[in-house]
């Protein structure tokens, strides 16, 4: 993994093409394209539960150390699209997963993958703070444990909850129980919980939607450090969050279908600025400038 | 936060997700698995050991008896004569006598607790019900047999003088001779282990009515009677048979209660204040001296009475389901 | 047309029946009240003044109707027999549970098991005692271990339904957080369910255990009767506080009666212990629940 450090993510630096949904090499960009390691590449996702497509054509690339962003109106199959990624819809009865998503290369949903495996090495952050109810320690030991990575566990413990920023709020009550801390705290130990078992890739499912504008702020400056070492993709309903955090944006919308049924579809993805700018789906545009009025 | 906290990045590619066969733990996992449905289809191979296991001990007195097992109405051990009809008229009669007596009083309570009682005395009126479920059967049979089996026949006979007149009642409740130990001793005795029961079933389907169609008759200007006949009854009813015949159900099969009370005289008799017997209750008073053929005469009464609480169990729970499946699908009259 | 006072009822008729049916609920309510305050309070009046350390402690009387001696036997019976019954049903019965509710769900097999657990629940216990004898004391003779299978049999599907009504209410983040950071089916039910939902799981098995501690007739046939202290769950036949009151409460003698209110008011005692304890259990797994 190569680690290129980020340049400014000034608007006016990024040039478009309009008319076209692929992504745009400028030169002025903060990473070349060749450059760009690809860890997720998706194509044709489609997604139905219980016979009933909730999500389809999604087909985008995502990069190690950038931060993807997923909006799009509510039931636009946002959530349902992120957790495929690490094949947590397979938890859901009667969910079908179509298409390819490789992970690194390899194809995530083939039969020998194992979703556990996967799981261990794609971590997730829910929209609701859901600690376990057991101690601070606990809570973030819980993966390192279950998955035989108890060699020096107190290191791992408190290099996870430094990492997600809240060692220094909780160093002197880590026997405390989880569910004691604040809303955003408890979201931060989610992080470091998340974080414990080394994963490459976060996924963060509206992780800031439970949160007071001031513990959203500490999270989005925490994404901003995680992304040097981590790949991340953020699901958000929040499209201020969407632009100032992220690299990449991904608009979803809700179509009804030739049966009259609701499902959401991949209308655009590019660069965040192409798309708060210059979306060239006019769709995009309507979603961006209705909710900016 | 710049020092590097994780191990150094592999250079290369990631390791395979797909390696090295079987992950850790699935094993396990599966293990697990077949753990947890052996536990839950247990239950099915008790109950199919229990008519299995049951009916090979009573076949010797089912073929013995052939059909007047069940349509005879002579118990006689002595001469080898068992025939259930009478048993099995006194376990219906003094299930039927609780029945009259619990169902209306129990939804009666469970109407007191949903709709009358002040909010602090719900739990307490609560809990007052759970505690005569905690009463053994047989604290409920000692005191029966030593109190109130000794204390009613004086309350029978005015109760039989009363109604002496009336045709209908004279039969069922006059005559001679009256019996502390009787059919109607046993019905009382069930109606209040019953009422537990039914109180806690009828309670939670009031629960379940929408307050929508209370204020909507109360809107309409009903009283409090009118709205209970016009929006819960007609929303609650099939889950008040449903709990009536669970109710039943313990009724039936409800021994040492019954054994102790119900005067053990295995005939069929119209004078509920006169001693009977049932099924459960001659099992329990003769199984101890019983042998060869009349033990397994026993064992076939407990057959008769596993086939018949089944069948109400049964009918019971499929009216329940019948009714959460109308409840899903907005089908409620 | 002049409007009517408000204050004028409409029909007199259906306040009256109103009044009625209200009067008729509380009186429900008391008439279910009066006996059970004369039940408890005779079997507290009768029991206290037979109960002593002597009677806690002694042997039964060869003969009923000899005055002396004590439950001792019984208590030990009781403890040994639903002691067996609880480590049996409760293992199997969550087991049970486990299924229905993390694997089974909406699955054909699960509902036809949660149906026949219901339908099990119904047997009534004298058949279970009858199932257990002929396919247990026939074979092996009458010990405490036939009653306490007896009494497991009654126990499991109560076990069965509670702990999945239990685990049900755990929250479904909790296992989706596990199940994101690479836990798998097992590890994620044994470290997170099971410990959330234990409060729960241990006050139904606190009910399951009070309903079988009062249980007569399936041990009428399968642990016999005795008046020696026996501790061996599986030789020689037992005697448990339930059986003890129904063979003294058959008894004409006084010293047979006394004996048996005696047993009467401890077996209420330990099966009102139980439940209270069931019932502080729960209020405790509420709260946790809420918070």
């Amino acid at each position: 993994m190569t680690i290129i450090p980020t340049g400014s993510r000034s608007m006016s630096e990024v040039t478009t093409t309009p008319g076209s949904t692929e992504p745009v090499l400028g030169a002025e960009s903060e990473l070349p394209e060749e450059a760009r390691e690809i860890v997720f590449e998706i194509r044709n996702l489609a997604v139905r539960y219980g016979g009933a497509l909730a999500v389809r054509d999604v087909t985008l690339d995502i990069a190690a150390n950038e931060i993807t962003a997923v909006i799009g109106p509510s039931g636009c199959g946002k959530s349902t699209f992120i957790r495929c990624l690490n094949r947590m819809n397979d938890l859901v009865a009667g969910a079908t997963v179509e298409g390819l998503v490789r992970f690194h290369g390899e194809d995530l949903y083939d039969q020998r993958v194992d979703p556990a495996t996967v799981r261990r090495r794609i971590g997730m952050v829910f929209q609701r703070p859901n600690p376990f109810p057991k101690s601070i320690y606990d809570n973030v030991a819980y993966g390192p444990r279950i998955n035989k990575m108890k060699h020096n566990l107190d290191d791992t413990v408190e290099r996870a909850l430094t990492h997600a920023a809240l060692w220094d709020e909780v160093k002197d009550k880590l026997k405390k129980s989880g569910l004691a801390l604040s809303g955003g705290q408890q979201q931060r130990l989610c992080i470091a919980r998340a974080l414990a078992v080394q994963p490459d890739v976060l996924l963060m499912d509206e992780p800031c939607s439970a949160l007071d504008p001031i513990a959203t702020a500490r999270i989005e400056d925490l994404m901003e450090d995680l992304k040097r070492e981590y790949t991340i993709v953020i699901v958000t309903h929040n499209m201020q969050q969407a632009a100032r955090v992220s690299d990449r944006t991904a608009f979803l919308t809700t179509e009804v279908g030739e049966s009259g049924h609701r499902s959401g579809r991949l209308v655009e993805f590019d660069r965040t600025a192409t798309i708060f700018t210059h979306p060239s789906d006019p769709r995009t545009e309507g979603y961006i400038t209705g909710r900016f009025g | 936060m710049s020092i590097d906290l994780r191990p150094p990045p592999t250079p290369s590619a990631p390791k395979k997700l797909s390696e090295s066969g079987k992950p850790p733990g699935s094993r396990s996992d599966r293990v697990f698995r077949y753990l947890a449905l052996g536990g839950g289809l247990l239950v099915f191979v008790i109950l199919a050991l229990i008519a299995w296991s049951t009916t090979k001990e009573a076949w010797p007195a089912f073929t013995h008896e052939g059909i007047s097992f069940i349509t005879s109405s002579t118990w006689n051990p002595s001469k080898n004569q068992y025939g259930a009809l009478a048993l099995i008229y006194g376990t219906l009669v003094t299930s039927i006598i609780a029945l009259v007596f619990a169902v209306p009083i129990s939804f009666g309570i469970a109407l007191f607790v949903t709709e009358i009682a002040p909010g602090w005395l719900r739990r307490p009126v609560t809990y007052v019900v759970d505690l005569l479920a905690t009463i053994p059967s047989v604290v409920f049979g000692l005191w029966g047999i030593a109190v109130l089996a000794r204390a009613i026949p004086g309350f029978y006979q005015n109760v039989s003088d009363l109604v002496s007149p009336i045709p209908g009642l004279k039969t069922l409740l006059s005559g001679d001779p009256i019996s502390g130990a009787s059919l109607m001793t046993a019905g009382l005795i069930l109606a209040l282990m019953i009422v537990p029961i039914v109180t806690s079933i009828a309670r939670e389907i009031f629960a379940t009515v929408p307050s929508e169609q209370k204020e909507a008759a109360y809107g309409l200007g009903a009283t409090r009677w009118e709205m209970i006949r016009g929006a819960i009854f007609p929303y609650a009813r099939s889950g008040l048979v449903a709990g009536t015949m669970i109710g039943l159900g313990r009724a039936l099969g409800e021994t040492i209660a019954v054994a102790l009370v119900v005067g053990s005289n295995a005939r069929i008799t119209a004078h509920l204040f006169s001693s009977g017997d049932t099924m459960a209750g001659i099992i329990a008073n003769q199984f101890g001296e019983s042998t060869g053929l009349q033990r397994s005469a026993l064992i076939g009464l407990g057959v008769v009475l596993f086939v018949i609480t089944i069948l109400v169990g049964v009918l019971a729970r499929w009216i329940v389901n019948r009714t959460q499946h109308e409840l899903n699908t907005g089908a409620v009259r | 047309m002049s409007s009517q006072s408000l204050y004028v009822a409409g029909h007199r008729g259906r306040k009256v029946s109103s009044a009625c049916a209200t009067g008729f609920m509380v009186l429900s309510f008391v008439v279910m009240l009066v006996p059970l305050v004369l039940i408890v309070g005779y079997v507290i009046k009768r029991g206290a003044g037979v109960i002593s350390w002597s009677f806690l402690t002694e042997d039964l009387p060869i003969i009923d109707r000899l005055p002396g001696g004590g439950i001792a036997p019984a208590i030990v019976g009781t403890l040994l027999i639903v002691g067996a019954a609880t480590l049996m049903a409760v293992p199997l019965g969550l087991l049970g549970g486990i299924y229905l509710n993390e694997y089974g769900g909406k699955r054909r097999t699960a509902s036809v098991v949660r149906f026949l657990a219901d339908v099990m629940t119904g047997v009534p216990s004298v058949v279970m005692g009858l199932f257990i004898f002929s396919i247990w004391t026939l074979r092996y003779q009458y010990s405490a271990f036939g009653g306490a299978l007896a009494l497991a049999c009654l126990m499991l599907p109560i076990v069965i339904r509670t702990s999945e009504e239990v685990l049900r209410l755990v929250a479904h983040d909790q296992r989706e957080a596990s199940y994101a950071l690479g836990g798998r089916k097992a590890t994620t039910i044994g470290r997170i369910v099971l410990p959330a939902a234990a409060p729960g799981i241990i006050s139904g098995a606190l009910l399951a255990i009070a309903r079988a501690a009062g249980e007569t007739a399936p041990l009428l046939f399968t642990i016999l009767y005795v008046t020696k202290t026996n501790t061996s769950l599986f030789h020689g036949p037992n005697v448990a506080l339930p059986l003890l009151i129904f063979k003294n409460a058959q008894s004409p003698f006084t010293a047979a009666a006394d004996r048996a209110w005696g047993a009467a008011l401890t077996l209420i005692v330990i099966v009102f212990l139980f439940t209270l304890l069931a019932r502080i259990v729960a209020a405790g797994f509420d709260r946790r629940r809420r918070a």
